[in-house]
């Protein structure tokens, strides 16, 4: 599948600190995709440098098959970008700042605008000054929603939003992507994340940590079995992939990576199972053991 | 009650936290503006007919009695020394503590760190007084320096405190006027722009006052009060306790207001607005977002231009003394003193118009700092077309701005005249100040390209270049250091022996400093808000 976001060993300095360090992104076509990392981690960096408002200190970027820094103007015709801040002109409506936007993307679909005010239920007379967060967001996702292009770049946009709109904007999501939409979306709340996305990628200190689609991230972490048996074997621990043993009795308690689990299964069955559980691990507990891992060699 | 301010000190602390260069700088930028000047002063007018001569020339010509001010005592030092600094000192002194109370008060409150701060234990009023305690101090400080300043360049004690205090309390006077405009707007910069206005307006009304030897006028204004106290001529300290009175109105006035609103509040609320725009992309937003203090601007020098036109034909009416009849015939007639004066009035236009070509220039940066930039350009505007919508509304603002400045000079005076025929020469004459004050827009734009924290310091270039041009001959400076501000290069029409030659030079350095701030601009990194 071609790839509309494409950045490979991307390095970025903010004076002496490393804000990205080696940073690799896939996006492809048709996709949503997830960018999820702790606060700080650089999804913001990585999403300005995709819009070439930052330069980048090495490696390669290309978003739409172009080099965002320069060929921003280009690039912005085909690309709306909602940031995690969404600062407006306090003097200005919500409906000015939209008519402004749509005519700097080249005009507005008076149709496509006026359903999603209405969807997000914006009032487009307050002046901006009086939004609250949550409104100034609604701007922000009305004005890219409306422009007609084929990428969106979302900085956590639904940070401000209550459930309802939050339901409401994950419709959105999925009906832009239903029409060939692609969606680059950073957010660290996982469920949006479970919800909307296709492929996640994790960033933790300016790398991508992991990448893949959410099946994938489970297969590689742990299952976690609990086993009743008849007997303990006694052979276990010896057993590669298996970790964090436990034998209380006839319980077993452990956790098994991918390799691990066929052996531990049979070693298990060839003693009698009298009950088992195994357990997938959730999002939280991919995304945990990431910025735990991180944080301990950090 | 004592609840409200609570947390007042430790507001104060961080005020002083946060403007601990801005307030030394301009305290000491005063002190040591007004010891230059009189060090400079005292060694040129030796003895005292020279002296009388001197301010008896200053008060009979009423453009720079409009402008400055009068001798009250031709025989003093101090005043001849000090008359350019008297008003316009004050009216300075004034717009720092604007400045300094909206900074810490609406712009705080604005922003949305006020409301970070207050969910803490703070007490409602604490903000607004801990600005106005911040200003009346630094007013208190900037009062004693002067006066120190003062004294050690050689000017008597008493009229030296009289004169530092004079500026001083103005200065607490309009903090209180800032404190008040703070409750009425919901937005800092509309509510700076309104207090800033009561400072002009003060200054216009004791402009006309003083052209009226006596007026009641120039006891309407604050400024004008600070004249009053007519330091080392009489020193009426009394007069000192006006300032005082109004601040004793205004602060419990602006406590009581904030008392009554909520956080965020103002007394003229947010009306809706239109739902839809019809602004045409950047410029029109740029237009929109300028166009408020623009308009201003042009109804400031209308104002002024009429006023400074009609009087400046009035040099001729007070020049009766032999002496003065001599000292004309040597500049060539009366025709030539008038023009020399419309030549001051507008070279002290294209100084003032600077600011504005300076303030307009730093949207820029603001609109980058505040994120909206960061908005526009994720849309298919490119970065040098954003930029040079604010630059060209910047160098067409300053040449639109003197143009009504030259033409409503021309207008005051050809009413004043009966005579229509000179408005030509003063519409060419007010185009020919343009160049020197795009310079300081050029410096906007290449401070903006590489190096854009620093933007707010060309505030410091403009003060540089406003104090050479003005106090420069005076203080006898060496030429190269003259010749670094933009203003000395301008020509001084409609005076006849001024020279064009300065004009060409100037725009090709604009045109330098605007192209290579754009390249810098178009390689750098937008700064993160």
């Amino acid at each position: 599948m071609a790839q509309v976001i494409d950045v490979r060993a991307v390095v970025k300095h903010f004076g002496s600190t490393v804000a990205l360090d080696g940073l690799d992104l896939q996006v492809e076509a048709g996709e949503v995709h997830a960018f999820l990392g702790p606060n700080g981690a650089g999804k913001t960096t990585t999403l300005r440098i995709l819009l070439g408002l930052l330069r980048i200190d090495g490696g390669t970027v290309s978003v739409l098959g172009a080099d965002p820094w320069a060929d921003a103007v280009e690039l912005h015709k085909r690309l709306a970008y909602v940031p995690g801040e969404v600062n407006l002109w306090p003097q200005l409506t919500g409906g000015e700042v939209i008519d402004l936007l749509g005519r700097l993307h080249g005009g507005l679909d008076d149709r496509r605008r006026e359903r999603y005010i209405e969807m997000f239920e914006l009032d487009p007379t307050k002046k901006s000054r009086s939004y609250s967060k949550g409104n100034r967001q609604k701007v922000a996702l009305i004005s890219a929603l409306a422009a007609d292009v084929p990428l969106l770049l979302l900085d956590e946009p639904t940070s401000g939003l209550d459930p309802l709109m939050d339901a409401r904007f994950r419709e959105c999501v999925h009906e832009f992507r239903d029409g060939g939409g692609t969606v680059l979306l950073s957010s660290h709340i996982l469920s949006e994340a479970e919800a909307l996305s296709d492929r996640v990628t994790i960033i933790r200190n300016g790398r991508a940590m992991e990448s893949g689609t959410l099946a994938d991230l489970r297969h590689l972490s742990m299952t976690k079995v609990v086993a009743v048996v008849d007997r303990v074997p006694p052979d276990l621990s010896g057993i590669p992939g298996v970790h964090t043993l436990a034998v209380d009795g006839d319980r077993v308690t452990c956790e098994a990576d991918e390799a691990g689990i066929g052996p531990l299964m049979i070693a298990l069955s060839a003693v009698g199972i009298r009950s088992l559980t195994s357990q997938q691990p959730t999002l939280e507990e991919v995304f945990l053991r990431h910025y735990q891992d991180g944080s301990s060699d950090g | 009650m004592a609840d409200s301010f609570a947390g007042t000190w430790t507001l104060t602390r961080l005020a002083l936290r946060r403007d601990r260069i801005l307030l030394p700088a301009w305290i000491l930028g005063f002190a040591g503006m007004a010891g230059f000047s009189a060090s400079a002063t005292v060694g040129l007018y030796p003895d005292e007919s020279q002296r009388v001569a001197a301010a008896e020339a200053v008060n009979a010509a009423g453009a720079l009695v409009a402008l400055y001010g009068r001798i009250y005592d031709p025989t003093s030092l101090g005043e001849l020394s000090l008359f350019k600094l008297t008003a316009f000192g004050a009216a300075l002194t004034a717009v720092l503590m604007v400045f300094v109370v909206i900074r810490h008060t609406r712009a705080d409150e604005e922003t949305g760190r006020l409301e970070l701060m207050a969910a803490g234990r703070l007490g409602r009023s604490a903000p607004l007084a801990a600005a106005l305690l911040v200003a009346f101090g630094a007013s208190l400080v900037l009062a004693v320096l002067s006066a120190l300043a003062l004294i050690a360049a050689g000017l008597a004690v008493p009229g030296s405190f009289a004169f530092g205090f004079g500026w001083g309390f103005t200065g607490i006077a309009f903090a209180a006027v800032a404190g008040v405009c703070a409750q009425v707007t919901t937005g800092a910069r509309s509510a700076r722009g309104i207090a800033l206005l009561t400072i002009a307006v003060s200054y216009a009304v004791r402009a006309v006052g003083d052209l009226a030897e006596g007026s009641w006028l120039s006891w309407l204004s604050p400024i004008g009060w600070m004249q009053q106290v007519r330091a080392y001529a009489g020193d009426r300290w009394w007069v000192l306790l006006l300032p005082i009175a109004l601040a004793i109105v205004c602060v419990p006035l602006a406590f009581a207001l904030r008392a009554r609103r909520d956080l965020d509040a103002g007394l003229i609320g947010d009306r809706p607005g239109p739902a839809r725009g019809r602004m045409g992309g950047v410029w029109g937003l740029a237009w929109r977002l300028q166009r408020g203090v623009f308009i201003a601007w042009c109804l400031g020098f209308a104002a002024f231009g009429l006023l400074l036109g009609s009087i400046s034909d009035t040099v001729t009416g007070f020049l009766d003394s032999p002496q003065m009849q001599e000292f004309l015939m040597q500049l060539g007639g009366t025709q030539a003193l008038a023009d020399a004066f419309l030549a001051t009035e507008l070279s002290f236009a294209g100084i003032i118009v600077a600011a504005y070509g300076i303030a307009a220039a730093s949207r820029l940066h603001t609109e980058e700092v505040d994120g909206h930039a960061e908005v526009l350009l994720s849309t298919p505007t490119s970065r040098v077309r954003w930029a040079v919508s604010h630059t060209m509304l910047a160098l067409l603002g300053v040449a639109a701005i003197l143009l009504i400045g030259g033409l409503t000079i021309g207008i005051g005076n050809a009413l004043a005249m009966g005579d229509a025929g000179g408005i030509g020469g003063l519409l060419w004459a007010a185009l020919a100040r343009v160049p020197a004050a795009w310079v300081l827009t050029g410096v906007v734009l290449l401070v903006f390209g590489w190096l854009p924290r620093w933007v707010p310091a060309v505030w410091a270039v403009f003060v540089v270049a406003l104090v050479i041009g003005e106090f420069g001959p005076l203080w006898d400076l060496p030429q190269w250091l003259m010749d670094v501000s933009p203003f000395v290069h301008s020509p001084r029409l409609p005076a006849v022996d001024s020279s064009n030659a300065g004009l060409v030079p100037l725009v090709v350095v604009t045109v330098a400093l605007v192209t290579a701030g754009l390249l810098g601009w178009r390689r750098r990194d937008l700064q993160a808000h």
